[in-house]
């Protein structure tokens, strides 16, 4: 029986298909950022239209990065990696998976139609309206059983470590989005609905939901990609066995409390808040196990960042990693929060972590796969996927950079008093002072463009079979000898 | 660490993991979510809280559909320079309607909570077709369109029904009346006794400025008048309040 079903061969088109639609979701999110960042250095370009504005296209934006892009990414590559980690092929063969993908991309598209036209919840991250929060769960359902079947069939007597990642994303994000979209609309055949919590309580239950769209999508999902892909480019078994235990479940147990953080200072009741601040602080110990985990990975092959542009990306994304789950504690601490929430502090968080971490490891993981699914010897160009890591790092750095500053800025000159104590600066004052900042992010952002069309041009080429005649990436003298 | 040793048998077993994980994942939202709807404390008693009027209600609607609450926020911290800049910090009770909550997580725009009464419907209606008209520096995008489009709401009372049915106390008189009450309100001359009888001190006025048209604008405006003055602050205590 075993030997049989080991036997049937893995289903790679699907994972194809994930890799082009988060490829193409990518370029998409990301000139959609470009786009609403330009909007608000130059506001002519919100160009008068209902469908246009800066409130219509952002959660375009939001969601084409998050649930477009890391979304077919992390589906694409729960589906390669199950397979081959649990030596079996996905349950329900092709036509369940193409259900999943084909589902997963019309909610997509229904979403994003849905906000150009007004269609929205407005609750952030959590945009569709019921009938696509329905659809949407229909295919969570289907896609959790080929996850799970998967595991079922499984050859391996271990689950391995990078699925008990995806299975902790699949479950919770299907708790938190059925939790956080209750509503009752007013007809079946129409659009709106009211949401079945109001106030205080739709307060901390979106962000239950929303902190944990990052803790659980945004993060645990991606860890699971670190867990596969970092030992699989670096040629190294995971760093520490134990370690990844206990990261795996104090991550997912600290993570779901950190959502009032969101909320200091509001009409949310403070022993509420004390709570979100003080597991958010806690969480910076698995957060930074699971850093150490992975970049600790490389022992014995760090001359390998020397040769692979694409491990590079991984390592870069796990420091990225570390870098915003400090920055995120800190700003979970009531006092500094009461600086930096409201202000484009937040939004330069997001970012480090979005950026560097989310789409940096996304990148790694679709660098890597792309010649493995379409059986090519290697990328069309090592050396344009440096040019990639260069020129998108230096955007990270301009935009979160940009980002320090108008916050910390704004937010002090909120608050600052002149000599007689009056508050020295109007609200406007304050916008104003934003607009070279805000050009600079978005400028960032065309750099963070850049670097993604170079990656596009790259896997086309390579898609075709081409190989850029280079000078090749050399191990240091002595590297080897090291080992 | 001796209890790691056992983790391989949650590592073999499939069922074990995902109960593992979904009882983990629990246990932080049992105990934060759920006291918020059963501890009395966490909505303060207040007077002058009232459901919105019909004319509000679909301002509102609107509002929500722009995602304005992506640049401006209608919750005040209590400090002591958005209390100067825009009034009484802001109470759990005076979002007991909002579904959904516009809280908002940024503010690249002013808090809009008690935005009610500060600037004349005149202000904001140029305000919205052209922000930069009135405020040079300002980046908020244009809404000329909201002077042009009817409002559609003849499914004004469906929608108070929905709120009704997910408990906000609208009565039976409210939905029946919902149609008319919509109406009066942007007409100046309507009579207006009912309509401020059910929903007191709802802003009563011919908003957008062109007489015999309820268009988008009209709603919009209503919505953003009534903003914040529903609790009479001269007679709040909050120590009251609390308990």
């Amino acid at each position: 029986m075993t030997a049989i079903r080991s036997a049937e061969p893995y289903l790679e088109d699907i994972v194809k298909k994930f890799t082009v639609a988060a490829v193409a979701w990518g370029i998409v999110g990301f000139l959609a950022g470009v786009f609403i960042a330009f909007q608000l250095a130059f506001p002519v370009l919100n160009l008068d239209l209902p469908w246009t504005t800066f409130g219509r296209l952002r959660p375009v934006h939001t969601s084409a990065v998050i649930f477009a892009f890391g979304g077919n990414v992390l589906i694409g590559t729960s589906f390669y990696v199950v397979q081959r980690t649990c030596r079996a092929s996905l349950f329900g063969g092709e036509p369940l998976a193409r259900f999943v993908f084909w589902g997963y991309q019309l909610f997509i598209v229904m979403a994003a139609l849905g906000y150009v036209m007004g269609i929205t919840q407005s609750k952030e991250y959590a945009e569709p309206e019921w009938f696509v929060d329905l659809w949407l769960t229909v295919v969570w359902v289907a896609y959790l059983a080929v996850f799970v079947g998967t595991i079922l069939k499984r050859t391996e007597p271990h689950i391995y470590v990078a699925n008990w990642f995806y299975l902790a994303f699949i479950v919770t994000i299907a708790l938190l989005h059925i939790g956080n979209n209750l509503a009752l609309p007013v007809s079946v055949f129409g659009a709106k609905s009211y949401t079945a919590y109001s106030g205080v309580q739709d307060a901390m239950t979106q962000w239950w939901y929303g902190h944990n769209a990052v803790g659980f999508f945004l993060t645990a999902g991606f860890l699971a990609i670190m867990y596969y892909f970092v030992p699989k480019r670096a040629e190294r078994p995971v760093y520490s066995y134990r370690l990844s235990i206990v990261h795996f479940w104090a991550l997912i147990f600290l993570y779901i409390w950190a959502g009032p953080h969101h909320l200091h200072y509001t009409a949310l009741p403070d022993w509420a808040q004390t709570l979100g601040m003080v597991f958010s602080v806690m969480l910076w110990m698995p957060s930074w196990g699971g850093m150490i985990n992975g970049i600790m990975t490389l022992s014995g092959a760090w001359e390998k960042l020397r040769t692979d542009p694409v491990l590079r990306f991984l390592v870069t994304s796990v420091a990225f990693y570390g870098m915003s789950t400090f920055e995120g504690p800190l700003m979970s601490i009531k006092a500094v929060n009461s600086l930096s929430h409201y202000t484009d502090w937040t939004i330069g968080h997001v970012h480090s972590g979005a950026l560097g971490w989310v789409a940096f490891i996304s990148f790694g993981a679709l660098y890597h796969l792309v010649p493995v699914l379409w059986k090519r010897p290697g990328l069309y160009s090592l050396r344009l996927v440096g040019t990639h890591f260069w020129i998108a790092t230096i955007g990270i750095v301009l935009y979160i950079t940009a980002m320090w500053i108008s916050g910390i800025m704004q937010g002090l000159m909120w608050r600052a008093y002149d000599e007689w104590g009056f508050l020295q600066y109007s609200f406007i004052e304050t916008v104003e002072a934003m607009h070279p900042y805000y050009v600079l992010r978005a400028l960032g952002g065309v750099l963070f463009l850049a670097g993604a069309a170079i990656m596009v041009y790259n896997m086309i080429r390579t898609v075709r079979g081409d190989v850029r005649d280079e000078r090749p990436f050399e191990a240091a003298p002595g590297a080897v000898a090291a080992e | 660490m001796g209890i790691l040793k056992h983790h391989g048998k949650i590592e073999r077993n499939l069922l074990a993991l995902v109960l593992g994980i979904f009882v983990t994942v629990s246990i932080g939202g049992i105990v934060e979510v759920l006291p918020l709807f059963t501890i009395e404390s966490t909505i303060e008693k207040v007077q002058g809280i009232r459901p919105y009027s019909p004319l509000e209600l679909a301002g509102r609607n609107i509002y929500v559909r722009e995602g304005c609450y992506l640049c401006h926020s209608q919750m005040i911290r209590p400090f002591r320079d958005e209390a100067e800049r825009y009034g009484h910090y802001s109470l759990a009770a005076e979002s007991l309607y909002d579904r959904p909550f516009q809280w908002g997580s940024k503010r690249t725009g002013p808090d809009l909570a008690r935005v009610g009464g500060k600037y004349s419907n005149e202000w904001h209606v140029r305000h919205l077709v052209n922000p930069r008209s009135v405020v040079p520096g300002s980046v908020m995008p244009g809404y000329p369109h909201l002077l042009s489009t009817p409002l559609a709401a003849d499914d004004i009372a469906d929608h108070l029904k929905t709120l009704k049915t997910l408990g906000d106390p609208y009565s039976d008189e409210m939905i029946r009346e919902a149609r008319a009450d919509l109406a009066a309100q942007a007409a100046p001359e309507a009579e207006v006794e009912g309509l401020l009888k059910r929903y007191p001190k709802a802003a009563v006025g011919d908003f957008d400025g062109q007489p015999g048209r309820l268009t988008e604008m009209d709603a919009v405006i209503a919505y953003l008048q009534m903003l914040g003055r529903m609790v009479d602050f001269t007679k709040f205590d909050p120590a009251a309040a609390d308990r």
